[in-house]
């Protein structure tokens, strides 16, 4: 079994009502609990908040987030499944992907 | 927190799965009304729409988190929570720049009275009465009727403009102007409506009961094809309904009345439609599937509003309603003493709808030539044009009286005035009918 992380991105959900938010939570749900159940949730993550710093450059600037809201982090998960394809092929059932949102999922390096 | 504050009444209704009618359903639609009715409470109602924002971010919030790390041990305080944590952070950006609730203008001003002020509003008797209070608001005499259900619908309830739509089949522009106009007339008035006894309470209180009603109705007998919207529409009316009749002043006689026929019709809900998905007319539901806790729950009620001197047209039809769900079947209704409440009915508050109903008794108490000609002389029945069930009696009449063409002829125009599959399927088979006892002579 190998390690990926899962990173979360986008998601639109500005218009949603409120019954139609929880519905997205409980699809989330859905899933997480799947795949904890065939052992494939390592760790469940955190979410990110929107908000935050970008340092960069020699002069290490600092400049407030957030960043185009397409492309914002919003989470991350750990997960485990026996190469890139299986763990590509989980993330099809995530939720975000119903919300104008992606999951970019990213080998760990192995010592 | 205290359990009269979590009336259960409204979670009885709907029969099914009971195992669906856990704490988290539709937690997000419920909670929503409450953390709008405490936001108000700080903000004031002028900025109703900041009050809607923090809602929905803090719902969003609650969505990000929990969906990662799995649901808070208590998710209603969890969301709670962070919308306070949320209105003192928007109160203390911006209390210079902009006014808030002005009765607590001053409290809010002084680090001292802040937290307290904050917390208090924040606790579950404070926003039980400022619920109330916003149900008030609603019920502004400057709004229609229907504007009132839908901004109590919105607000309270928390349904979306497209959700609200679809139970009122109607188009969602049409919903969003009712609410935006509503919205508009509510964020103008200074503060919410306040719950001391006077002249306007009492308006305002009437108002109330008759938006609930309809919003009941609409659940019970509306257009709508999905059961478990129209199921939603009954247990809110109800909940609302239960909300007033905890409180002191709001409630009187008739709100009790009136959750007491709430709760004898929610307790024939599940028959309604039967397994086949077609209309079941009261006369042949199985009495056995009727929800007992809801009838005895309706009764107690009922027995508490004979008080006062006012009969209101929810007595009365609390008391119809009564007569039917403790009868043990149709030849035992005591139809004699329907058509009399149906006479006072008449009375109290005429309309077309009641006066078909009435002729329906009549048919049951001295057979279908005498109904058919209440049916026709009913005054008004033009307004019934639209309605399916004006022409589904005439129909049933005659189909008593053996005339099975002139019967077809009445459920051919019902067929073409039917709302929805279940009526449609309703129908079809009373043609189906005409032709089975035709053949069969």
């Amino acid at each position: 079994m190998s390690e990926f992380l899962y990173v979360y991105r986008g998601g639109n959900r500005a218009a949603l009502s409120p019954e139609q938010i929880q519905q997205v939570m409980q699809k989330w749900m859905t899933w997480m609990q799947g795949l904890a159940e065939k052992g494939h949730l390592k760790d469940r993550g955190h979410p990110l908040e929107a908000a935050g710093k970008l340092v960069s450059g020699r002069t290490k600037n600092v400049t407030d987030g957030p960043y185009v809201e397409k492309d914002l982090v919003g989470g991350y998960s750990l997960i485990e499944a026996r190469d890139l394809a299986q763990a590509a092929e989980l993330s099809r059932g995530c939720p975000i992907l119903e919300y104008d949102g992606s999951v970019e999922i990213r080998p760990i390096m192995q010592m | 927190m205290d359990p009269a504050l979590r009336n259960p009444l409204w979670r009885k209704v709907g029969g099914g799965d009971p195992a669906r009618h856990d704490s988290l359903e539709h937690l997000f639609r419920r909670e929503s009304g409450r953390l709008i009715a405490a936001l108000i409470r700080v903000f004031g109602v002028h900025n109703l729409a900041l009050a809607e924002d923090v809602v929905q971010d803090a719902l969003c919030r609650a969505l990000e988190v929990w969906k990662l790390r799995g649901m808070p041990e208590n998710p209603a305080a969890w969301l709670m929570t962070t919308a306070k944590n949320r209105a003192v952070d928007v109160l203390r950006r911006e209390r210079r720049a902009r006014a808030f609730a002005p009765d607590l203008e001053r409290l809010l001003e002084s680090e001292w009275t802040f937290t307290p002020t904050i917390e208090e509003a924040f606790g579950p008797y404070a926003i039980r009465d400022d619920e109330l209070r916003m149900m008030f608001s609603c019920v502004d005499p400057r709004l229609a009727e229907e504007s009132q259900v839908a901004l109590i619908l919105h607000i309270l309830c928390g349904f979306g403009v497209s959700e609200i739509a679809n139970a009122f089949l109607s188009s969602a522009a049409a919903i969003e102007k009712r609410i935006a106009r509503g919205k508009k007339v509510l964020s103008r008035s200074k503060r919410l409506f306040e719950l001391s006894q006077n002249e306007d309470f009492q308006a305002r209180l009437s108002a109330i009961q008759r938006a609930l009603y309809l919003l009941f109705n609409e659940g019970y007998h509306g257009s709508c094809t999905e059961r478990v919207v129209r199921v939603e529409l009954c247990r809110e009316a109800m909940r609302l309904a239960a909300l007033l009749t905890d409180h002191a002043l709001a409630s009187i006689p008739s709100t009790r009345a009136l959750l007491a026929l709430m709760c004898l019709h929610a307790a024939r809900l599940p028959t309604r439609v039967d397994e086949s998905g077609s209309l079941s007319l009261l006369t042949d539901q199985d009495r056995s599937q009727w929800n007992t806790q809801l009838i005895a729950e309706g009764q107690k009620l009922l027995e508490l509003s004979a008080t006062g001197e006012q009969l209101s047209e929810y007595h009365v039809e609390a008391a119809i309603a009564w007569c039917h769900v403790t009868a043990s079947s149709a030849r035992d209704t005591d139809w004699g003493q329907i058509v009399s409440l149906y006479d006072t009915l008449m009375a109290i508050r005429p309309s077309p709808v009641i006066a078909l109903n009435r002729a329906i008794a009549i048919a049951q108490h001295e057979g279908p030539e005498r109904g058919l000609a209440v049916l026709r002389a009913i005054t008004d029945r033009d307004r019934l044009g639209t309605y399916p069930f004006y022409p589904i009696a005439l129909g049933e009449f005659e189909l008593q009286c053996g005339r099975h063409p002139a019967a077809r002829e009445h459920f051919a125009v019902a067929l073409s005035l039917a709302r929805n599959p279940s009526e449609r399927k309703f129908i079809e088979r009373r043609i189906e009918a005409c032709s089975v006892r035709a053949d069969g002579r």
